[in-house]
């Protein structure tokens, strides 16, 4: 029934593949999101840009904002809680999320152990920076990868680099022969039969969808040409001039992610983008969170 | 023989997979033009609000409706059923509306509510049946087939040439409901 379960929950994944998964902070703006054609949205009490700016503890947000979202749009629901803190991960259970972001961008619950996630029905996804932090994810449970990025930023440069790692991590796994995949997974620090499953497919086990930074159609184009599967827009969206226009012509955008023409169609006009802060401007570093 | 496969959103790859092993091409629809010379076209899951706008925004919505109005062979699971149906429970927005039933989405509730078994389809004996965040059809034109049940709701359909399932025959490795499509062509 445990297997079946993490299937299914890995199917779900699949079901997002080619979409866009944004945060929204009301269901008024959920609402908005599934207009502009969303696969799923994130229900959080401030954006990532903003828990930024505002400083002190993130957490998860209050339960009656979560369900106001849930009864205002059809699509999947997901909701933040912060690494480690099981409990708040057994709450969201409760209120029937369909996915949890074991998250970066709140406040780490625990500085060593992640949530054992394989104890759960509900499914999770968890932010990677490289193939190892991926595949330590995935055998705590993960059953969906994201980037981290840098969240809150409209900075893409980080979540570049950590997609560009996992890629030229992979192709490196998939040339080894068997015998030096048991030293490979020493130095990754990740399983020898995960590791063997990598090789084997040439891509993660699991759903990978580019996360943080993402802030304009071609951002979005730029992740799914190097390899990412779907796209989550943070603070992208809703701090931009136009919230309605960007989120639809970011989801053609990954839809239709190497026709350039079209994505030159669709970044017109779009208003103001986010303004957004250089990686060497802020002080704060989420992707450091739960390595 | 050619088919083809909505690839706006949603698990597109899984079906062009089983499509490709069984020896027949399987092209990715995105844009208008990629709909020439189909023999046959699958609506693949995902989430069918977002295929719905997208199909619409691209500009194929006509094509894709009139196509399969003239008979072009349809595979359509989950979302694709969604995006098939006349009618659809508690709303009035349809989408292509070419499949006599009556669907109502989220029947199962949320993804705690996804599970899986095994049945019947048609003729088809002991299938892996899939059923993530799925719907079930609660009503059907007469002239529709009734190939699926679930305890008492009908979760699999065929009329004229399209078939329609609540459940993803691509998440499983069992390609018999494929071939029955491809036999349609």
């Amino acid at each position: 029934m445990k297997d079946t379960q993490y299937e299914l929950n890995k199917g779900l994944a699949q079901m997002l593949k080619g979409g866009v998964i944004m945060d929204v902070t009301s269901a008024e703006q959920a609402e908005i999101a599934e207009k502009a054609g969303a696969s799923a949205v994130m229900a959080l009490e401030r954006i990532p840009a903003d828990i930024r700016a505002a400083g002190g503890i993130a957490r998860m947000s209050d339960p009656k904002l979560i369900k106001e979202i849930q009864n205002a749009v059809s699509i999947p629901v997901m909701a933040k809680c912060r690494i480690g803190h099981f409990v708040e991960a057994q709450v969201l259970e409760a209120l029937e999320i369909d996915y949890i972001d074991e998250s970066e961008v709140l406040t780490p619950a625990d500085d060593v152990y992640h949530i054992d996630k394989t104890k759960f029905k509900v499914p999770f996804v968890c932010g990677a920076r490289d193939l190892g932090e991926a595949l330590r994810r995935i055998k705590e449970g993960a059953s969906m990868i994201r980037t981290k990025g840098e969240p809150g930023t409209g900075d893409i440069v980080q979540a570049v680099r950590h997609i560009r790692k996992m890629n030229s991590e992979i192709r490196k796994v998939t040339s080894l022969s068997e015998d030096e995949l048991y030293e490979e997974a020493k130095e990754l620090k990740v399983p020898y039969g995960l590791l063997l499953e990598v090789r084997e497919k040439g891509k993660l086990p699991v759903v990978n969808f580019a996360a943080g930074g993402v802030a304009t159609p071609a951002d979005a184009a730029l992740m799914m040409q190097l390899g990412a599967e779907g796209v989550f827009v943070g603070s992208g969206i809703f701090k931009s001039g136009n919230p309605a226009k960007r989120a639809a012509a970011i989801v053609q955008a990954v839809t239709n992610y190497e026709d350039a023409k079209l994505i030159a169609e669709l970044s017109e006009d779009l208003g103001d983008a986010m303004v957004g802060i250089n990686e060497d401007e802020i002080k704060l570093i989420m992707e450091e969170r739960g390595i | 023989m050619k088919t083809g496969v909505l690839a706006v959103q949603g698990a597109f790859i899984e079906h062009r997979r089983i499509i490709e092993a069984l020896g027949t091409e399987c092209v990715e629809i995105r844009q208008e033009k990629d709909l020439s010379g189909i023999d046959g076209i699958i609506l693949p899951g995902g989430e069918s609000t977002v295929q719905g706008q997208l199909i619409r925004k691209t500009g194929m919505f006509d094509t894709i409706k009139n196509e399969i109005l003239k008979g072009l062979p349809v595979l359509a699971t989950c979302a694709g059923l969604i995006l098939l149906s006349e009618k659809i429970e508690g709303q009035d927005e349809r989408h292509l509306s070419t499949l006599p039933v009556t669907v109502k989405r989220n029947a199962y509730g949320r993804q705690l509510g996804s599970f899986m078994t095994r049945g019947s389809v048609g003729d088809i004996k002991d299938f892996p049946e899939v059923f993530i965040r799925a719907p079930y059809i609660t009503a059907v034109s007469p002239e529709v087939d009734i190939l699926s049940k679930m305890d008492d709701n009908t979760v699999g359909v065929k009329y004229k040439k399209q078939l329609g399932f609540a459940f993803h025959p691509e998440m499983t490795e069992d390609s018999r409901v494929h071939e029955m499509f491809l036999k349609l062509i």
